[in-house]
């Protein structure tokens, strides 16, 4: 490997790094405001200077790739004079508010002049000021604290694929602004909050809530969709005030999406604190022990066969292992997940993953998208697939019509004969689809969802195996699922064999076979009540608690341990950030109520027991926060009758998808914004 | 002293008439075939013996910059592009070239175009040079009738295009990365180098960059030979240049002269001599706005070329030679031209896009008299707070004239400065004020 | 340069005429066919040739939508340029360089006689609203300053005397030759010595 000098000390580098990435494998901290890792190089801020022998000026070290034999110097008095100099300017007009800056104690700016400011402003001139800018609901902006780094620019533009934000004019006039100072139309949006180094970009909604060193930070995972963002959760006493990203070059990078961030405040709406019992046609208050007594007599009086289970989106492994068990109590197998008919073959762990992996799309030299929004359905992963697009230019074909993806892709055909053609290879895109090395292929739940969801799937994983890319080092075949929970409870088996076939749960339940339906955090569940007697336990009220019976209030995943398996497979540990609110209970614990009212005592559970039976139950499970282990496929060929059918695209009311989102105020605002900018047509 | 015989660019006022015909009959186009015929490294080679800088400011060896082309075009192509957004203050000598001389460019995008393998040549015109571009356009039109351009131009086998595009006012896109990414369809801001464009240009392209008075000398230099040329002016410092002299001269014009002529002999002979004599000369802007200037003490002796005025901390830059008489208040001189930079910053990197400005208010303070002697430390910290700080050399443009100033004229400076007062007032400066007014303006 | 601002009464809809429709059509074959972005600065020209020399809101959607460019790209160019004009400027727009070597030839006259003769303001239209004039950086016509621009012509070699000709002759719609007013050649030296400068504006 190359070799280059910083500060006397040899350093070896990989080749195409910059000057700046050198330094800090020579842990040599570099100040700047411009370089971004994830974003393209601008080198506009100039803090980066540095001292490179045989130079007269200093470098920029972002922009200056690293050579064999380079001899650079950064803690020189040459070198702090420049930054001395650039920090000056950069202060000259910068309005200096810290005190009523929301930036204030995480802001680059006030950082780095600790190093290289002056105690003393010598810019006597007026100040430049500049107007605020509308950006929509979520971003604040205060203009005259830019300092033009262009991140917001080059990250609206390279990564969130919405080139809205600009800088018009030029010199010292330059001003960043959306086009007419209209919202920015991305899920990822709110991520140039992040990236703002100063406090021109703020939180909107968490405007003047805290100062950063108020907050307690709980590193956790996300769980709005089956990506599982790794995010940090920042409360104030049992409030969570406010949702970050976490850097995971795994899964999300640097970004979380707006619902991931912003539904936080659903956390405070809309909570279920007490039990409620429905008396008189309306939901009233009770105490726990009512409650719990009135469970009980109903299982009771009420054959087990017509006892049913429904687990939400968002529950974790060991509340969902927890019920399961309830339910073993209970001699009931009406246990589902699934909020409407999917085909799922859980007899091996590939045919539920996405086994790509998210990392992997960026190797990817093809991708087909079969059924699937995945801006919707996955936004953190879609981010991903534009980054093989926007950089490897990696060529996207999709079968249904998902819309604006950020992308340009082309689209294949709008049937399952279609995918028929490919397999038979009567189309030009199966020799294609043959001769690529790494391709990809996606099918979502609304493709699983068709009648011929079945054939697809599992015609197009015998296709894959034939030509073989189902392989260790390289697998092809992903399914897209859009909860949180939805890999792990196939883990779990929480679906009975005959359940996971005939979708008897779904039959059963339209023909009104259940007398107790008993709904863990499930809101999405679409069906017409009848005469069940309905239970609750979640901990918003929304369109679960809305036709109980009996309301069981239990913490959100922001207030209570649990673990998630994403949709790679990957089991992530959500961590208790607050509290649960009034007399709420985790979800395992109300089940120890039940069961102890049983009488069935030896059964009770416990948090650590519970933990260990689901790390043990998950198939191929390697360690925390890995993919899972390969295992090869046995491909057992599987009947299958092929049904002609349009691929429909469900579209998802995005900001609307779980119950906490629903109870969110600025998701709403958003959701009135994209329908009302719909409205009137892409014609802006 | 230029013999009339050495004289490159003959019709520079338009005696002869700039249409082909006639050009033709001042030698143009005269065995281009022929030259082309010797291959690329003879030209290059030639070009380098005649030791030609180019004439857009920066004095690189053409020849050198010629051969950092790839050899062999690989599987991007190559472009030639000609800098013609001539915007320096003081430099309006491009413009004549476009005017009277246009067959002795296109003749010189010809060969360099061929030189660098390029077979499409871009001209970038500022966009004021509106009925120039219409001239040159028609040049164009008239070489195209004669095949001297198209396919095979000339018979030598080469295919050559060239095509006109307009700028829109903004002296930044003269800087070549500017220009191109101008001419890609974005901002005019420049790149960061490395890479540089010859290798990484115009689309992605190799693209070599040059000055029109640097491209529409090569034909005659090829012509008569890279000795010829090297036998003008001094060494390293070679050939003709047109001069642009232009302020407190009794006439004001542009002259082909060689390099390396004395300034008063510039002055004095071809512009009528300084207002109100020698004697009243104050200072002389040799290069266009960006160099700094000279005293007059060192105006008696100057000689025009790079290295002396190098040596004189200064440069030749474009030969815009800017006369400033005594009757001029020379602190509000520089502060327009300060004003100047502020205006064309492109405001991507910071030192320019905060400095420029801030240099500008502090100059116009003391122009109004209304400065400390704070103040003149303060001016020359941020002077050197840009210089060498910048993405592209504007910054050092805009730096320079301003550390003239202060170098030359500092006791003039000083004499207009008051003490720090005990107890300040607010600065009431309507001048800055109305500079935040304009918004309320329909500008 | 302050920002510029667009002008707050907008047309609806902009469309290029058939005839720059041609043009515009000429103009995309100069550039490589991946490359049509670089029709952008050409085509801005055209609009404001079109739309009485100055860019509605429209046309920049219009371009943009012809180029396949996003619609910010096209605003950021419009507003980085000078010579884009987003609100309204008089049919005869004058345009008066005041950098230093105009300067000190007195360009700062020229200056005061276009406020007196057409606005007070910068940018804003004369009373009958044919005339408006601007300040400018250098225009690249050193040698015969002062000198302004009107329209797309160079008014060169001025002083008080013939300013005012030009502008008079100007507000009555009757616009002057363009070219030098010391009849000159070009840009040739002047045989005629002047000792004082009496003969500069
Ligand atoms: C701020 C700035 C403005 C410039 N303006 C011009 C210009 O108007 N015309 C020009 O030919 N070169 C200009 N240059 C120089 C060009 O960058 C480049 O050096 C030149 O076009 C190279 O041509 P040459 O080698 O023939 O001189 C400018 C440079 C800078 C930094
Ligand atoms: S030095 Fe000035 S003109 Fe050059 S890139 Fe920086 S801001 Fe732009
Ligand atoms: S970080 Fe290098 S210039 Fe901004």
């Amino acid at each position: 490997m190359p070799k280059i000098n910083i500060n006397g000390q040899e350093i070896e580098f990989e080749k195409g790094m910059t000057v700046l990435q050198a330094c800090e494998l020579a842990h040599v901290e570099i100040p700047r405001f411009c370089y971004h890792e994830k974003l393209s190089i601008a080198g506009n801020c100039r803090m980066c200077l540095v001292e490179m022998e045989k130079s007269s000026k200093p470098i920029a070290s972002c922009a200056m790739p690293a050579v064999e034999g380079m001899n650079i110097k950064t803690n020189t008095a040459f070198v702090e004079k420049a930054r001395k100099g650039v920090m000056e300017f950069l202060l000259a007009n910068h309005p200096l508010d810290c005190p009523v800056c929301d930036q204030g104690g995480e802001c680059d700016l006030q950082d780095q002049s600790m190093f290289y400011g002056i105690d003393k402003s010598r810019f006597v001139e007026n100040k430049r000021q500049v107007k605020e800018k509308y950006m929509g609901p979520l971003i604040k902006t205060q203009m005259t604290r830019c300092i033009h780094c262009t991140r917001c620019v080059r990250f609206a533009t390279e990564v969130a694929g919405v080139p809205e934000i600009c800088a018009i004019g030029r010199g010292e006039n330059m001003e960043i602004t959306t086009y007419l100072e209209k919202a920015m139309e991305s899920e990822l949006s709110a991520n140039v909050i992040d990236l703002c180094p100063v406090g021109a970009l703020t939180s909107k909604p968490y405007a003047f809530e805290a100062r950063p060193w108020e907050l307690k930070k709980t590193e956790s995972i996300d769980v709005m969709d089956a990506v599982g963002s790794n995010i940090r959760v920042d409360s104030y006493n049992w409030e969570v005030k406010r949702i970050l990203p976490r850097l995971n070059n795994e899964i999300n990078e640097e970004w979380i999406s707006d619902k991931t961030r912003y539904s936080c405040d659903g956390l405070l709406k809309q909570r279920l604190d007490a039990p409620y019992i429905k008396k008189d046609n309306r939901l009233q208050k009770s105490s726990w022990e009512e409650a719990i007594d009135l469970v009980f007599n109903k299982i009771k009086a009420i054959n087990s066969n017509e006892i049913a289970g429904h687990i939400g989106d968002m529950v974790n492994l060991e509340n969902a292992l927890a019920f399961k068990k309830l339910f073993k109590i209970l001699n009931s197998n009406n246990i589902e997940f699934r909020e409407k008919k999917f085909y799922v073959n859980s007899s091996e762990k590939i045919n539920y993953l996405f086994n790509s992996s998210i990392r992997g799309i960026e190797d990817s030299d093809l991708i087909l998208l079969i059924g699937t929004n995945p801006r919707h359905e996955a936004t953190m992963l879609n981010a991903r697939i534009r980054k093989a697009y926007v950089q490897k230019k990696t060529p996207i074909f999709s079968i249904g019509n998902p819309g604006d993806l950020t992308y340009d892709y082309t689209i294949l055909g709008n049937k399952s004969d279609d995918i028929k053609k490919i397999l038979n290879k009567e189309v030009e895109f199966s020799k294609k689809l043959l001769s690529s090395k790494k391709p990809i292929i996606i099918i979502g739940e609304s493709t699983l969802s068709l009648k011929s969801g079945k054939y697809i799937f599992e015609e197009v994983k015998n296709f894959l195996n034939k030509n073989n890319f189902i392989k260790k080092d390289w697998n092809a075949l992903n399914f897209l699922p859009q909860n949180a929970s939805t890999v792990g409870l196939i883990d779990l088996k929480i679906l009975s064999k005959e359940n996971e076939k005939d979708y008897s749960f779904f039959k059963k339940l339209n023909n009104s076979e259940f007398k107790l339906l008993y709904l863990l955090g499930s809101d999405n569940l679409e069906f017409k009540k009848n005469n069940e007697f309905i239970i609750y336990q979640g901990s918003h009220g929304d369109r679960g608690a809305e036709i109980a019976d009996v309301v069981l209030p239990s913490p959100a995943y922001t207030e209570q341990n649990g673990l998630y398996e994403n949709l790679e497979g990957r089991i992530q540990e959500c961590k208790k950030a607050s509290y649960p609110i009034g007399e709420a209970l985790e979800d395992w614990k109300i089940f120890n109520l039940i069961i102890k009212k049983l009488n069935k005592t030896e059964d009770l559970s416990t948090f650590n027991l519970l933990r260990k039976e689901v790390l043990n139950s998950i198939p191929n499970f390697s360690k925390l926060n890995e993919l899972p282990v390969y295992k090869d496929s046995f491909n057992k060929n599987n009947e299958t009758n092929f049904i002609s059918d349009d691929i429909l695209i469900k579209e998802l009311d995005y900001f609307y998808t779980n119950s906490i989102s629903r109870a969110s105020k600025t998701m709403s605002e958003c959701r009135q914004i994209t329908r009302s900018s719909k409205k009137t047509g892409t014609d802006n | 002293m230029l013999k009339p015989e050495d004289k490159i660019f003959t019709n520079l006022y338009n005696e002869l008439g700039w249409e082909i015909d006639n050009s033709i009959k001042r030698n143009d186009w005269k065995e281009t075939k022929n030259i082309i015929s010797k291959g690329r490294e003879w030209i290059i080679n030639e070009v380098k013996t005649s030791e030609l800088r180019g004439r857009g400011g920066a004095g690189f060896s053409t020849g050198l910059k010629w051969s950092f082309a790839p050899k062999e075009v690989g599987s991007r192509p190559h472009y030639l592009v000609i800098n013609a957004d001539e915007s320096e203050p003081g430099t309006c000598k491009d413009r004549d070239i476009l005017r009277f001389e246009p067959q002795k460019l296109i003749e010189g995008c010809f060969i360099a175009g061929y030189a660098v393998n390029a077979h499409i040549c871009y001209i970038y015109i500022r966009g004021e040079y509106l009925n120039e571009g219409k001239r040159l356009q028609e040049a164009i039109n008239q070489a195209y009738k004669k095949n001297f351009l198209g396919k095979n131009a000339c018979g030598s086998g080469w295919d050559f295009d060239i095509h006109i595009h307009y700028g829109a006012g903004a002296y930044i896109c003269g800087e070549e990365t500017a220009l191109l990414e101008s001419m890609e369809g974005n901002k005019g801001q420049p790149r960061l180098k490395p890479p540089f464009p010859a290798l990484v240009g115009l689309y992605g392209c190799p693209t070599i960059v040059n000055n029109v008075e640097t491209i529409a000398v090569v034909p005659t230099i090829l012509r008569r030979g890279g000795k010829w040329f090297a036998s003008i002016g001094k060494p390293k410092n070679t050939g003709t240049k047109i001069f642009c002299i232009s302020g407190n001269v009794n006439s004001p014009c542009n002259v082909e002269e060689e390099m390396g002529i004395s300034l008063k002999e510039l002055i004095e002979k071809y512009a009528g001599g300084v207002v109100g004599g020698w004697e009243n000369l104050q200072a002389v802007i040799p290069g266009g706005s960006s160099m700094p200037l000279l005293s007059k003490k060192i105006c008696d002796k100057i000689t025009m070329d790079f290295d002396s005025l190098i040596e004189n901390k200064s440069g030749l830059g474009t030969a815009g030679i800017v006369v400033i008489n005594k009757d001029q208040d020379i602190v509000s001189c520089m502060a327009r031209i300060a004003r100047f930079y502020k205006h064309e910053s492109c405001g991507q990197c910071t030192p320019c896009r905060e400095g420029s400005g801030w240099m500008w208010r502090i100059l116009d303070r003391v122009a109004k008299r209304k400065a400390t002697f704070r103040d003149i430390d303060l001016l020359s910290d941020v002077t050197k707070q840009i210089e060498g700080h910048t993405i592209c050399a504007f910054g050092e443009g805009s730096a320079w004239p301003v550390q003239g100033l202060l170098r030359h004229f500092r006791k003039e400076i000083e004499s207009r400065c008051r003490e720090e007062p005990l107890i300040k007032k607010k600065i009431d400066n309507p001048y800055l004020v109305d500079q935040h007014l304009l918004e309320n303006k329909n500008a | 340069m302050s920002l510029k601002q667009v002008h707050s009464e907008q047309p609806k809809e902009f469309k290029f005429s058939n005839e720059n429709l041609i043009k515009a059509e000429e103009i995309l074959k100069r550039y490589p066919e991946k490359n049509r972005k670089s029709a952008v600065m050409p085509f801005l020209y055209l609009a404001q040739r079109q739309n009485n020399n100055w860019i509605p809101l429209a046309a920049l959607k219009y371009i943009a939508k012809y180029l396949s460019m996003p619609y910010i790209s096209v605003y950021e160019i419009a507003t980085f340029y000078t010579m884009y004009n987003l609100a309204p400027v008089g049919k005869h727009f004058v345009q008066v360089c005041t950098t230093t070597p105009c300067l000190i030839r007195g360009a700062d006259k020229i200056v005061k006689l276009c406020k007196e003769k057409i606005s007070p303001n910068e940018n804003k239209l004369s009373k009958d609203g044919i005339c408006s004039w601007m300040e400018v950086e250098c225009l690249g016509a050193c040698v015969s300053a002062p000198m302004i621009q009107i329209n797309d012509d160079y008014y060169e070699d001025l002083d008080e005397k013939s300013t005012i000709e030009i502008l008079d002759s100007l507000i009555k719609d009757k616009p002057l030759k363009p070219g030098s007013y010391r009849g000159r050649k070009n840009t040739a030296p002047e045989k005629k010595q002047l000792k004082n400068g009496e003969n500069y504006a």
